[in-house]
C-alpha cells in the first residue's frame, strides 16, 4: 500500500502531496522536508529508490517535476515507478503536455485525477480511459451547475 | 398550515426577499479574489515576506468570510486555503469549512470540501464524527459520483472509528452492480481491514464474486483486497486456497490473450493487475506443496514469455522471481529465477540492479550456489557511484563469503575498504573481522587480513576490530606473532595517524619486542628496528598531538614493558615515563607515577608484573554459531509487565534453547553484540577485589574497579589487559588504579597519589561482608546497570536488578531480559515500571536457584529500549558473581 505521494520541483517546492496514511501536520512537514532534501542531492544517474525508516521511497523525475512515493516493505518498486508513470500519462492526456504550471494552477484537477487512480493507496483502476472518462463526466457536473450570465465571476475562477 | 393552497404569500415573500438579499450582497460585497488570480499573486511575490504578507491578508480575509451563512463564494475560499496549506502555512482553521461544503447539494462543494477533508483532517480531529456522518449521507446518494467522492475520502482518512461506524455500508456497496461503486468500496474495505482487522469477517461474504468479473478495476481492488484477508489470519488464508484456479486462469488469460488497448502497458497486459496476482498466489503457494504445484506451470509461462526490454516486464518478472522462490516451486523453476536475477545484475538500469541485489540477499539462504555463480558480478556492484547500490552489494557480498572463497573475497572487499565512504568504513571492517575469523585458511592469513583491514579503515573501525586483532595476536604461535610484529613495525614507519592501527602495533612491540630486535634473520621493508629507533619512535608518539589519549595509554604501558624485553636503554625508558608524572591528562599521569614506581622502589616487581601476556583465549563465537541462529535472538526470557503470559515452565525451556546456543563448553561467551572476547579472568582476584571495595565503601568507584575486573576491555583500559597475568600479584596495580582515580577525582592533580603506597595496599585488611554484594554489570552511554546479590536463607540467591539511567533523555518501553545456565534457575519478578526519566531508577527483583552445588552462575542479559524514538538493543554477559 502506498503510504503517500508527494510531487516536488527541482528548486524544492512542494507540488502535491497525498497522504494515506494518518501523520500529524508536524511529522509531515518533517518526512516531506527530509525526502526532498535527500533526493535532490542525488545524482541524476543514481537508482530510483530509498531507503526511509520502515518504507521504500520511490521517486522519478518528469522534467522538473519529481514524483516521489512510500511504499510498503512488500511491495513492488518496479510496480511503483509504473503507477508513477500511469498518472504522468494521466495528467498529460488531461492537460494536453502537461507541464508543472499546469500543476501548480489546477492543482485540485491534479488531485481528482489521483483520487480516480488510487484509493487508499492502492490502484483501482488500471484503464486510463476509465480515469479520463470518470473525470470529464464529474467536470460536466460541476460545469452544469456553474450558473452562467451576469455573475459570471462563479465557481474557483 | 394551509401549504397546499396555491397561494404561499409568506412563503413567497420569503424566497423573493433572500433572492433580493443575496443580488445585493453580490453587488455590496467585492468578489473575493479568484483561486488562480492568488496563485499568481504568491508567485509574484519576490521575497519569503511579501509572500507572507499575501498569504497573511488572504487568509484574513477567508476567516471573515467564516461567518457568513450561504456563502457562494465558499468553496473558492476553502480551495485558495488548500493552496496556502501546501506552501507549508497553517490552515487547519478551515476543517469545519469543509465540512459545510460536503454537506452542500452542490457537486463543486462536494468535490471541493472532501478535498479539503483528506487535506486538511488528521486522525486526532473531532469533526471525524461530524464527517462521518456526511460520509454515510453521500453513501446513499443516487450520484455515483457524489458515492465516488465519500469512498475516496473514507479510504484515505478511515479512522478506527469511522472504519466500525461505516463497515456496513461499505459491505452494501460492495454488492452494488456499479462497477465504478464497487471497485472504490472494494478498496475502502481494505483499508477498513487493515484498520480494524477484526472487521473482516462482514466483508468475506463479499469476495465470493468478485474474480469471476471481467472488469480489471474490480479484479485488482478483489485481489488487494483478498490479499490483505490473507495475509490477516491463517483460517482466511486456508479459505481462499480454492481460489488459486482462479487466479492462475486469470493470469493465464492475461498473458495468452491479445493485444487490448485498453489494459496494454508497452506490450504488456495488465501489468498492475499481473503483479497482485503474482503477489497473492506467493502467499497462497507458501508452505504449501499442493497450491505450489498447481502454480508451477504459470510462474515458468510467466517467467518464460515476459518481454524484458522496458520496465513493465521487469517489474513482472521481478515479482515472479518473488514467488517462485517463496513457494514451494520445482528446482527447476528456482534455477530459472535464479538466472532471471543475474540477467537483472547485468541490466544497464541501475533500479534493475538495485532489484537484483535486494532479491539475491534474500534468496541467499535459500540456494547459496546458484547465488555464488553471480559473485563477480555482485562485487563489481562495490564500485557503483550510486551508495543505495554499494550498500546492497556490500551486504550480499559478506553473505556470498565462504571458506572456499574467503581468499579471493578479501581482496575484493579490501579494495571496497580502502576506498569506501566512512559510514561503510566501520561496518565493512568489523563484518570483514567476523568473515576473516570464521572462514581464515592459515593464521598467517589471518593475521594479514587483519592488518590490512586496520590499514584500509583507518580510524573509523570499531573498538572491537582493535581488540580482537590483539587477541589474534595473542593467541597465534611465537614465529606468526614476530612475524606480524615485524608487519606491524613496517606499518607505522609509514603513518602515524592511523589510531587503531598504532593501538595494535605498539601493544605488539611493547609484548614481542624482543622477538624482532635481536633476529638478524627477519625482513624489514622500512628501516630495521634497533633500541634506540623503538625508543626514539615511542617518544615521538608520547607526546604527538595527532596521537589521542587512547593510542598514547597503549604506548606508555607498552614501552613500560619493552624495559624487561631490551637489553640496554631502560634509563631512556625510565625518563620518558617518570616524565609522564607530571603530565596534564590525569590516566597517563596516574601510569607514569605508577610505572616510575617499578623503576624505583618496586623494581624488583618489574620482570614479573610485565612478563608476557599468556595467550588469550579465543572464543569462537561466529564459527560455532554459523549454522544455526545468532544468541539472543528471541531466546531471552521475557520478563516486563505487558508480558504475563509468560509461565515458569516457558521460561525454563526459552532458557535450555538459549544455553544450548551457547554451546555446552565452560568456555565464557560473549554475547553477540559484544564480540570482544575475554581473557581467561582470575575469579579469585576478582572476589578479593570485590571484598576490599565493599569494605573500603567507595560508592561511586565501583564502576571503574568492575571495568578492571570483567578485564575484556581491552580497548578502555590497557593497563589492566598488560599487566594482568596468572602472577598472584596481578591484582596490585589494579587497586592501584582504582584508587588513585578517586584520589585525583577532586581536581588535585598533583602526584599525591604516590601516597597511596603499593606496600600500604597490600598490608591493607580485608574483611568479609554479609550483606548484599553489589557489582556493576553494564555501564554504556549513561546507562548504568548494578546487581545486588544476597542469598535467602539457602534456598535461592536474590539478584535485585537497579537500573540507573544518567543521561538526560527519557528511555521508554524499558525491557530487562535475563538468561542463565542450564544448572540453575531462574525467576523474574516484575520490573518497577518501564519508563526511565533522566536519573531514574527502575529495580526487578531476580531469583535464581541452582540446581547443582557446584555450578558456577553466569548470566546472559538483553537490555532494549527507547530512546527519542529510535529502539536500542544492549547485550552484556555477566560472570563474576560474587559468592554470596
Amino acid at each position: 500500500m502506498m503510504q503517500f505521494m508527494l510531487l516536488f520541483s527541482r528548486q524544492g517546492k512542494l507540488r502535491l502531496q497525498k497522504w494515506y496514511v494518518a501523520h500529524q501536520d508536524k511529522v509531515k512537514k518533517k518526512i516531506t522536508r527530509e525526502l526532498i532534501s535527500t533526493i535532490l542531492a542525488r545524482k541524476p544517474k543514481m537508482c530510483s529508490f530509498l531507503e526511509y525508516k520502515e518504507s521504500k521511497i520511490v521517486y522519478k523525475r518528469y522534467a522538473s517535476l519529481y514524483f516521489c512515493c512510500a511504499v510498503e516493505q512488500e511491495d513492488n518498486e518496479l510496480l511503483t515507478l509504473e503507477i508513477i508513470h500511469r498518472y504522468v500519462e494521466l495528467l498529460d492526456k488531461y492537460f494536453g503536455s502537461v507541464c508543472e504550471l499546469d500543476i501548480i494552477f489546477n492543482f485540485e484537477k491534479a488531485y481528482f485525477i489521483l483520487d480516480e487512480l488510487l484509493v487508499g493507496g492502492e490502484i483501482q483502476e488500471t484503464s486510463k480511459k476509465n480515469v479520463l472518462k470518470a473525470i470529464a463526466a464529474q467536470d460536466v457536473l460541476q460545469e452544469d451547475e456553474t450558473p452562467q450570465g451576469f455573475f459570471e465571476d462563479h465557481g474557483l475562477g | 398550515m394551509n401549504t397546499d393552497s396555491g397561494f404561499n404569500p409568506g412563503l413567497n415573500m420569503a424566497t423573493i426577499r433572500q433572492a433580493i438579499n443575496e443580488t445585493i450582497e453580490r453587488v455590496r460585497m467585492p468578489t473575493p479574489t479568484r483561486l488562480r488570480d492568488l496563485i499568481r499573486q504568491i508567485r509574484a511575490a519576490k521575497t519569503q515576506a511579501e509572500e507572507r504578507a499575501v498569504v497573511n491578508r488572504e487568509c484574513a480575509y477567508i476567516r471573515s468570510t467564516f461567518r457568513e451563512e450561504d456563502s457562494v463564494w465558499r468553496c473558492r475560499n476553502i480551495a485558495k486555503l488548500f493552496y496556502i496549506h501546501m506552501l507549508g502555512y497553517p490552515a487547519h482553521f478551515g476543517q469545519l469549512e469543509c465540512l459545510k461544503l460536503i454537506a452542500s447539494p452542490k457537486f463543486t462543494d462536494k468535490r471541493i470540501g472532501y478535498l479539503g477533508a483528506m487535506l486538511l483532517l488528521d486522525e486526532r480531529q473531532d469533526v471525524h464524527l461530524l464527517i462521518t456522518n456526511c460520509l454515510k449521507n453521500d453513501l446513499n446518494s443516487p450520484t455515483q459520483f457524489v458515492v465516488g467522492l465519500a469512498l475516496c475520502t473514507l479510504g484515505a482518512i478511515a479512522s478506527p472509528e469511522m472504519a466500525r461506524d461505516l463497515a456496513g455500508e461499505i459491505e452494501k456497496l460492495m454488492k452494488s452492480p456499479n462497477a465504478y461503486i464497487r471497485k472504490k468500496a472494494i478498496l475502502c474495505a481494505f483499508r477498513i481491514i487493515r484498520r480494524v482487522p477484526e472487521l473482516m469477517e462482514i466483508f468475506l461474504p463479499a469476495t465470493r464474486s468478485l474474480l469471476n468479473e471481467k472488469n480489471h478495476g474490480i479484479l485488482i481492488t478483489g485481489v488487494t483486497l483478498i490479499t490483505e484477508m490473507c495475509e490477516n489470519s491463517p483460517d482466511t488464508l486456508n479459505h481462499f486456497k480454492k481460489i488459486v484456479p482462479n487466479l492462475v486462469r486469470i493470469l493465464k488469460n492475461l498473458i495468452l490473450a491479445g493485444y487490448s488497448p485498453e489494459h496494454d502497458v508497452s506490450g504488456v497486459s495488465d501489468p498492475f493487475l499481473q503483479v497482485k496476482i503474482l503477489r497473492l498466489l506467493r502467499i497462497l503457494g507458501r508452505n504449501d506443496p499442493e497450491a505450489s504445484e498447481a502454480m508451477n506451470d504459470i510462474l515458468a509461462q510467466v517467467a518464460t514469455n515476459t518481454e524484458t526490454s522496458k520496465n513493465v516486464g521487469n517489474t513482472i518478472l521481478y515479482e515472479t522471481v518473488l514467488t517462485i522462490m517463496d513457494i514451494k516451486s520445482e528446482g527447476g523453476l528456482r534455477v530459472l529465477a535464479v538466472n532471471i536475477l543475474g540477467r537483472f545484475l547485468l541490466n544497464n538500469d541501475k533500479n534493475i540492479r538495485y532489484i537484483a541485489l535486494h532479491t539475491l540477499l534474500k534468496t541467499v539462504n535459500v540456494d547459496i550456489s546458484a547465488v555464488q555463480r553471480h559473485r563477480s558480478t555482485i562485487l563489481e556492484c562495490l564500485k557503483d557511484p550510486d551508495v543505495t547500490i554499494r550498500k546492497r552489494a556490500i551486504e550480499l557480498s559478506f553473505a556470498l563469503v565462504n571458506a572456499q572463497n574467503i581468499r579471493a573475497m578479501a581482496k575484493e572487499l579490501l579494495i571496497f575498504l580502502e576506498k569506501a565512504d566512512p559510514e561503510f568504513k566501520a561496518q565493512c571492517s568489523s563484518s570483514m573481522v567476523l568473515s576473516a575469523e570464521r572462514y581464515a585458511p592459515t593464521i598467517r592469513w589471518h593475521l594479514d587480513t587483519l592488518l590490512s583491514v586496520l590499514i584500509a579503515a583507518g580510524n573509523y573501525v570499531r573498538d572491537d576490530v582493535t581488540s580482537s586483532t590483539i587477541q589474534m595476536i595473542s593467541s597465534s604461535p611465537a614465529n606468526e606473532q614476530t612475524y606480524i610484529t615485524v608487519k606491524f613495525w613496517d606499518a607505522i614507519q609509514e603513518t602515524q595517524d592511523n589510531q587503531p592501527l598504532l593501538q595494535v602495533a605498539v601493544w605488539c612491540i611493547g609484548e614481542y619486542g624482543d622477538q624482532i630486535l635481536y633476529d638478524s634473520e627477519l625482513e624489514f621493508t622500512n628501516e630495521r628496528p634497533t633500541e634506540s629507533t623503538i625508543i626514539d619512535l615511542y617518544n615521538k608518539l608520547l607526546w604527538s598531538n595527532q596521537v589521542n589519549t587512547v593510542s598514547k595509554q597503549y604506548s606508555l604501558v607498552s614501552l613500560a614493558k619493552l624495559s624487561t624485553r631490551i637489553k640496554n636503554g631502560q634509563n631512556n625508558i625510565k625518563e620518558i615515563i617518570e616524565m609522564f608524572g607530571s603530565h596534564l591528562n590525569i590516566d597517563l599521569q596516574q601510569r607514569g607515577v605508577e610505572f616510575t614506581q617499578l623503576f624505583g622502589p618496586y623494581k624488583h616487581l618489574r620482570e614479573s608484573l610485565l612478563e608476557k601476556m599468556p595467550a588469550m583465549t579465543i572464543n569462537r563465537i561466529n564459527g560455532a554459531n554459523s549454522n544455526g541462529e545468532m544468541i539472543g535472538e528471541g531466546e531471552v526470557i521475557r520478563s516486563n509487565s505487558s508480558d504475563k503470559v509468560v509461565n515458569n515452565g516457558n521460561i525454563r525451556s526459552n532458557t535450555d534453547t538459549l544455553l544450548d546456543l551457547l554451546g555446552s563448553g565452560d568456555d565464557i561467551i560473549s554475547s553477540s553484540s559484544f564480540t570482544i572476547p575475554t581473557s581467561t579472568p582470575a575469579p579469585a582476584a576478582t572476589n578479593n577485589l570485590l571484598d576490599l571495595l565493599g569494605d573500603i565503601d567507595l560508592g561511586a568507584p565501583t564502576i571503574s574497579v568492575n571495568n578492571n575486573n570483567n578485564n575484556n576491555n581491552s580497548a578502555t583500559s590497557p593497563i589492566t589487559m598488560s599487566i594482568l597475568d596468572d602472577n598472584e600479584n596481578t591484582k596490585i596495580p589494579d587497586v592501584t588504579t582504582m584508587f588513585n582515580i578517586n584520589g585525583s577525582s577532586g581536581g588535585n592533580a598533583q602526584a599525591n597519589n604516590s601516597n597511596y603506597d603499593l606496600g600500604d595496599f597490600l598490608s591493607s585488611p580485608t574483611l568479609h561482608n554479609t550483606s548484599a554484594k553489589i557489582i556493576t554489570v553494564f555501564d554504556k552511554n549513561d546507562l548504568v546497570i548494578t546487581f545486588a546479590t544476597s542469598r535467602h536463607n539457602d534456598d535461592y540467591i536474590e539478584v535485585l536488578m537497579s537500573t540507573t539511567n544518567n543521561s538526560m533523555d527519557t528511555l521508554e518501553q524499558y525491557l530487562f531480559q535475563a538468561a542463565v545456565p542450564k544448572s540453575f534457575q531462574l525467576q523474574m519478578m516484575s520490573p518497577t515500571g518501564s519508563v526511565l526519566l533522566p536519573g531514574g531508577v527502575i529495580t526487578q527483583e531476580m531469583r535464581v536457584r541452582s540446581n547443582s552445588p557446584s555450578a558456577v552462575l553466569r548470566m546472559k542479559l538483553r537490555i532494549s529500549f527507547v530512546c527519542n524514538g529510535n529502539p536500542i538493543l544492549e547485550q552484556a554477559e555477566v560472570s563474576n558473581f560474587p559468592d554470596v
